[in-house]
C-alpha cells in the first residue's frame, strides 16, 4: 500500500505545487497555515478539482475518480457528523455504501477500538468534540477506505481532549494496514504518530522522508521552526530505577522520568534541539542525568545568533541547537567526538506501539 | 354544510384542490430553482431569481394578463399544449392551477433557498468521501437536514395559492363550478345586492381553513424540528 502524489494548482494568487511519495503508516503534512495542507486532501480526496493532478494508489490512478468512487476516508477538523442520525446512524451511513468491499474492518472492532459503545444512541450535538472526532474516525473507517485523510483532527480540541483521543489514534495506526495522511501544525501529534514527515511552505513540499531523517537535518531546523526543531529516537525500554525508566538507543542508555511501560517496550522519545547541551569533555559533578557520547556529523550555521549542529548517537540520529558563538569557541567541526547533555525532566517521551 | 350552500362548497371543494395541487406541483419545481440558485454559480443565475420573483413584485393582474397572452387558446404556449396533449388551460380549472402555482413560486424558492443555504457546509462532501453518489447525498443527507424549510416553502405555497385572486380571476375568470374559487366567490357575492350574508359565511369558511393550515405545519415543524437537532 502506497501513495503518489503529485499535483498543481493555482488559486487565486496561491500556487500549489506538490510531489511527494506516502508508503504504508501515518505520512504527516506539516507545516503553517496557508501552506497548502488541507488544499492537498481536499485533492487527494476530489473535493477539489485541481488543473493537474496525478495521483496513484498502489499503482491505480484515482484524479479522475469522482469523490464517492475512490473510497477514502476523510476526517475533518470539525468531525461533520450527520445531525439528523444518532451515533449508531452515523456509523452505519459509513458502511452502506462500502458493502461488498473485501478485507474490511467490522463495525464491533471499530466500536471496541474507539470507545464508542456508551455513545451509540446519542445525537451529534450532545458529544463532546473529541467524542465527535473519535465518532467522525469510526464513520470513515466503516466505509472500508483505501486510505485515511486527517485534517488536523485534534486543532479543535482542548489539551485533555488531545490527550484523550491520541491513544485511539495510535491503535488505529497499529490496526490498520492503510496509508494515513495527517495534516498538521502541532509537532508533538507529529513526533508522537508519523512514519513519514512531509514539510510544507508556501504551497511546495520543502523536505521529505523518514521521519526520524528529516527531524534529525540540520537544515530542516528553519524549516520546523527553532522551537520545534528536534530528533526522534526510538528506544526500548530496560527497566525501571529511581523513578526514572531507562532507554536504550543502540549502544546509548537514556535515563528518562514518566515512562510507564513494562520492559521491552518500544518507545519514541523527541529531544528538542534547544534542550541539548554540548561538552568537549565529559562534565562533572552536574545535575543531569543523561551525559553520551556522540560524534558531529555537520554543523550548519543559521542566519541569526544560532547554529544547528547533527550528532551521531550509537548510530541514531540527534540534533543540537547552539549559539554559534558556542561552534566557534569549542571549535566544534564535523567528525568531532563530544558529550552531549540534556536534563532528564526536559525530555518528552512519548510510546509508541510496537 | 355549516350554512355554505351549494355553490359555495363547490367554491370551498376547488379552491382546496386548485391550492392542494398547485402546492404539490409547484413544489419539486422550487426545489430544483431554489438548488440551482443556492448551490450553482452560472451565467444568468441574476437573471432567473429576477424572473422568479417577478409574480411577487408585479400587480397579480399583469401577471394574470401575461399568462392570458402566453397560454390563452391562442397564446404559443396554450395553442401547443391544446394540439399536443389536448390540454385547455385558459378559464379552465387547471389554469387556476396554474395561476396560483406561478404565484406561489417565489414564496416557495425563497423558503427552500434559506434551507439549503443553512446545511452546515461540508456535510455533503463527508457524505461523497463516505461513498455516496450525488443523488444519494441529496437524498439520505441533504433533504432530511432542509425538511423543515420544505414545509415551511409548502405552507407559505399553498396559503398563497388559497388567496389567488388577481392573477386568477384575469386568466380564467369566475365560472362557477369550473374556475370560482374562494376568494372569487367571496367577491362575486359581494357584488349582488343581498349577497353580504353568503360573503360572511365563505369568509368564516377561509378563516378556519387558514387557522387549520397553520396549526398543521406548527405541529410538524416542531416534531421535525426536534429530529433534525437531535
Amino acid at each position: 500500500m502506497s501513495l503518489q502524489v503529485e499535483i498543481r494548482h493555482r488559486q487565486g494568487d496561491f500556487t500549489l505545487d506538490v510531489a511527494f511519495h506516502a508508503p504504508r503508516g501515518v505520512t504527516a503534512l506539516f507545516g503553517r497555515s496557508g501552506a497548502g495542507k488541507s488544499t492537498v486532501l481536499n485533492v487527494v480526496s476530489g473535493l477539489l478539482q485541481p488543473d493537474q493532478a496525478r495521483i496513484t494508489l498502489d499503482g491505480a490512478a484515482l484524479e479522475r475518480l469522482a469523490p464517492h468512487a475512490r473510497r477514502i476516508g476523510y476526517v475533518f477538523q470539525e468531525a461533520r457528523l450527520f445531525p439528523h442520525l444518532s451515533v449508531a446512524g452515523n456509523l452505519d451511513y459509513g458502511a452502506r455504501y462500502a458493502q461488498g468491499a473485501a478485507g474490511g474492518i467490522a463495525r464491533d472492532e471499530v466500536i471496541a477500538l474507539l470507545g464508542l459503545e456508551t455513545l451509540l444512541a446519542r445525537r451529534p450535538a450532545a458529544l463532546s468534540g473529541g467524542e465527535a472526532q473519535r465518532v467522525a474516525l469510526g464513520r470513515a473507517l466503516l466505509a472500508q477506505p483505501r486510505l485515511l485523510l486527517m485534517d488536523e483532527p485534534l486543532a479543535s480540541l482542548d489539551a485533555p481532549r488531545k490527550a484523550e483521543i491520541l491513544p485511539y489514534l495510535e491503535a488505529l495506526k497499529a490496526r490498520a494496514g492503510l496509508p494515513i495522511l495527517y495534516v498538521s501544525h502541532a509537532m508533538d501529534e507529529v513526533a508522537r504518530l508519523a512514519d513519514t514527515l512531509v514539510l510544507m511552505r508556501g504551497g511546495t513540499v520543502t523536505a521529505a522522508g523518514r521521519l526520524q531523517d528529516v527531524l534529525a537535518d540540520p537544515a530542516a531546523v528553519p524549516l520546523v521552526g527553532v522551537r520545534d526543531a528536534g530528533a526522534v529516537l526510538d528506544g526500548v525500554v530496560q527497566g525501571q530505577r529511581d523513578g526514572l525508566a531507562q532507554i536504550a538507543v543502540g549502544d546509548a542508555l537514556l535515563h528518562l522520568p514518566g515512562v510507564t511501560a513494562a520492559p521491552g517496550a518500544r518507545v519514541r522519545v523527541r529531544v528538542l534541539a534547544q534542550d541539548v547541551i554540548l561538552a568537549r569533555t565529559r562534565p562533572t559533578g552536574i545535575s543531569a542525568q543523561n551525559v553520551l557520547h556522540v560524534t558531529i556529523r555537520s554543523v550548519q550555521m543559521g542566519d541569526g545568533p544560532g547554529a544547528a549542529v547533527a550528532l551521531d548517537l550509537s548510530g541514531a540520529l540527534l540534533l543540537a541547537r547552539v549559539t554559534a558563538r558556542a561552534v566557534r569557541e569549542l571549535e566544534l567541526r564535523e567528525g568531532m567526538a563530544c558529550f552531549a547533555v540534556l536534563k532528564a525532566t526536559s525530555v518528552a517521551p512519548m510510546s509508541i506501539g510496537s | 354544510m355549516m350554512g355554505l350552500d351549494p355553490a359555495g362548497a363547490e367554491a370551498l371543494r376547488l379552491s382546496l384542490r386548485v391550492a392542494g395541487l398547485a402546492t404539490v406541483l409547484a413544489l419539486p419545481v422550487a426545489l430544483g430553482l431554489a438548488w440551482l440558485l443556492a448551490r450553482r454559480d452560472f451565467p444568468g443565475k441574476g437573471l432567473l431569481n429576477a424572473a422568479i420573483l417577478l409574480p411577487l413584485v408585479l400587480p397579480p393582474v399583469v401577471t394574470g394578463y401575461l399568462l392570458l397572452l402566453a397560454f390563452g387558446r391562442t397564446g404559443p404556449v396554450g395553442r401547443a399544449l391544446e394540439a399536443a396533449f389536448g390540454l385547455v388551460l385558459a378559464f379552465n380549472w387547471t389554469g387556476a392551477v396554474l395561476a396560483a402555482s406561478v404565484m406561489a413560486l417565489p414564496l416557495m424558492v425563497r423558503a427552500l433557498r434559506l434551507a439549503f443555504e443553512a446545511v452546515p457546509p461540508g456535510l455533503e462532501d463527508a457524505a461523497a468521501t463516505l461513498g455516496a453518489r450525488p443523488w444519494s447525498v441529496f437524498t439520505t443527507v441533504t433533504l432530511p437536514l432542509i425538511a423543515p424549510g420544505v414545509l415551511a416553502g409548502a405552507v407559505l405555497g399553498f396559503a398563497k395559492a388559497l388567496g389567488e385572486f388577481g392573477a386568477t380571476i384575469t386568466f380564467v375568470a369566475a365560472i362557477p363550478g369550473q374556475t370560482m374559487t374562494l376568494p372569487s366567490a367571496i367577491y362575486t357575492e359581494l357584488q349582488v345586492p343581498g349577497g353580504e350574508a353568503r360573503a360572511a359565511v365563505l369568509t368564516l369558511w377561509a378563516c378556519a381553513v387558514a387557522v387549520l393550515a397553520v396549526l398543521a405545519s406548527e405541529w410538524l415543524a416542531r416534531r421535525m424540528a426536534a429530529r433534525v437537532a437531535g
